[in-house]
């Protein structure tokens, strides 16, 4: 390899990439390489886990089945691995409206991961279901938000991996080592200070866009959040990795890295976050209400089903949660209380990988990410409104 | 005849003519993956088919998932035989890697006029211009 790139191999890394692991790891290990080659990394990393987008069907299409299908033959994961939401409920699909036909394909796409060894929970928020790495641990993540939480608040390091080059850090238990799994990448280069006050998730959603579209890809210190919940900061993460190029931020007396406070400083004040909110509500009747974005908490699903309780949902309602976050909160009486309004559990899928596009008009949220999204690949006009908000619209007249 | 060299991305041989876009790729959406026929509204080479040909472009843009169009393009005989890139970026290099094309960037693919014929050696990182056609470019009035 010493032609191509700066990379390096192990002697059992080079067994593996000449194919004695067999064809899926051999598959893996040129994915690891070339990627390690095109960003200059020097060697290869072993990752803790893993965690794979790219499993929606209505994102994959008939090419990437085939392809997992292809990989699922002899390719095993070597590290615990989890995957993003699917493009539908995986048990009460038809509730949701979803056709049988996506229903198969999209079940293919499981079945194919589940013989690879991964664990087939679909979820956005990991760190909610037992994939909660520590401060300094190296992973190989997808999900940009989830990326975002890993880097920032739990202090791991991974890179925000596409859907193969996950796959192929899973089946390898390695990445290649370059971007934030250096300490070079990871510092910051510019001081936010944020001098407005941050009540709802919806307030951190709207922080997140503002920080997003000044920073691009720079990495911000942000100074001036006093306390935040973790489904604040999950929002704050979202919205970031959402409007901005950057999974990496450091906030003061959140964050656990140690960093040096950057000299270069912008202040965003209360104004900017208003019109932030403004600039992500259309003035229209919603016919759509979604929430979970990232997928709901268990401290979420209690304030919902307390909001809910007595009212009748009027318009599509869907709640999106991690499978074993809604088989907790069954035991709590959550979801009877929920489901007894009208509004339906959207489990291990969400309104961004759902096949929903052009079904409604305007949907109302409280994700800046669901916002970008719903616009962007599904044609909704939005209204961006705090979760009270929501349920007051969601049971409206 | 003129020699370039640039760096491996996944190794193999080619020889066949250059299909050569001064801008960017986005397969996903970009690109039928049925047919190969570039679709992208508005993109220089709308309408043109990228099948059997060698496939000269800065870089990719767009969505991840690209990577599977390739791959999708490779399963229905439509895929090009290579890829030249100026830089290549994670979505065509793992697209090349998984659909199995050869492929090698960091080639100045200002030398590669449009349907010259070219012979690919990506395990060594080189490619050969081997017959530069002259095409007609029409000036500006």
């Amino acid at each position: 390899m010493d032609a191509y790139g700066p990379l390096a191999l192990t002697e059992e890394e080079e067994a593996t990439l000449a194919g004695e692991d067999g064809r899926a790891a051999k598959k893996a290990m040129e994915i690891l390489v070339a990627l390690g080659n095109i960003y200059g990394a020097k060697r290869l990393i072993e990752v803790k886990s893993v965690q794979i987008a790219g499993v929606s069907y209505d994102n994959l299409g008939d090419a990437g089945l085939a392809f997992l299908r292809e990989i699922a033959l002899d390719g095993r994961v070597r590290v615990p691995a989890t995957l993003n939401p699917a493009g539908m409920d995986l048990q009460d699909w038809k509730e949701l409206g979803i056709s049988e036909a996506f229903a198969e394909k999209q079940n293919q796409v499981i079945e194919a991961f589940a013989r690879m060894g991964v664990m087939t929970t679909c979820t956005c928020t990991p760190y909610f279901i037992g994939n909660e790495p520590g401060p300094g641990d190296s992973i190989a993540w997808s999900e940009s938000s989830a990326v975002c939480y890993a880097n920032s608040v739990l202090g791991a390091r991974t890179n925000r991996e596409g859907g193969p080059s996950a796959l192929a850090a899973a089946l390898t238990g390695k990445t290649a080592a370059y971007g934030f799994h250096l300490e070079e990448a990871r510092q910051p280069v510019v001081c936010v200070e944020v001098d407005a006050f941050l009540d709802e998730m919806a307030d951190f959603g709207a922080l997140g866009k503002v920080v997003g579209e000044k920073m691009g890809n720079r990495v911000p210190y942000i100074d001036g959040i006093r306390r935040a919940t973790t489904d604040q900061l999950k929002s704050l993460c979202a919205s970031i990795a959402t409007y901005g190029g950057t999974a990496l931020f450091h906030a003061a007396g959140i964050s656990p890295e140690t960093v040096k406070r950057p000299r270069e400083r912008v202040t965003i004040g209360p104004e900017e976050i208003e019109q932030a909110k403004q600039e992500m509500s259309d003035d229209e009747d919603v016919d759509f209400i979604a929430i979970g974005c990232p997928h709901c908490s268990p401290a979420e699903l209690r304030r919902i089903a307390g909001l809910l309780r007595g009212k009748r949902v009027s318009r599509e309602t869907w709640i999106a949660v991690a499978r074993p976050v809604k088989e907790a909160a069954e035991g709590e009486g959550l979801i009877a209380a929920i489901r007894e309004s009208g509004a339906k559990i959207a489990a291990d899928t969400c309104f961004v990988v759902a096949p929903i596009r052009g079904r409604f008009r305007c949907m109302a949220t409280n994700s800046a990410k669901a916002v970008f999204y719903g616009r962007a690949k599904n044609r909704f006009k939005t209204v961006f409104a705090p979760l009270e908000k929501l349920i007051e619209i969601a049971t409206g007249p | 005849m003129k020699s370039l060299r640039g760096r491996r991305i996944f190794g193999g041989q080619a020889k066949g003519t250059a299909l050569v876009s001064r801008e960017a790729i986005s397969f996903f959406g970009g690109v039928n993956p049925d047919t190969g026929v570039i679709e992208e509204e508005g993109h220089p080479l709308q309408g043109r088919s990228l099948s059997g040909r060698i496939l000269v472009f800065p870089h990719g843009k767009g969505s991840t998932v690209g990577s599977y169009t390739l791959y999708r393009l490779m399963k229905a005989g439509k895929a090009p035989i290579a890829i030249l890139n100026r830089e290549c970026e994670p979505i065509v290099a793992v697209g090349a890697i998984i659909a199995e094309i050869p492929c090698v960037d960091r080639i100045d693919i200002d030398e590669i006029p449009d349907d010259s014929v070219l012979f690919v050696d990506a395990d060594q990182g080189s490619v050969e211009v081997r017959k530069p056609v002259q095409t007609f470019r029409p000036g500006r009035p």
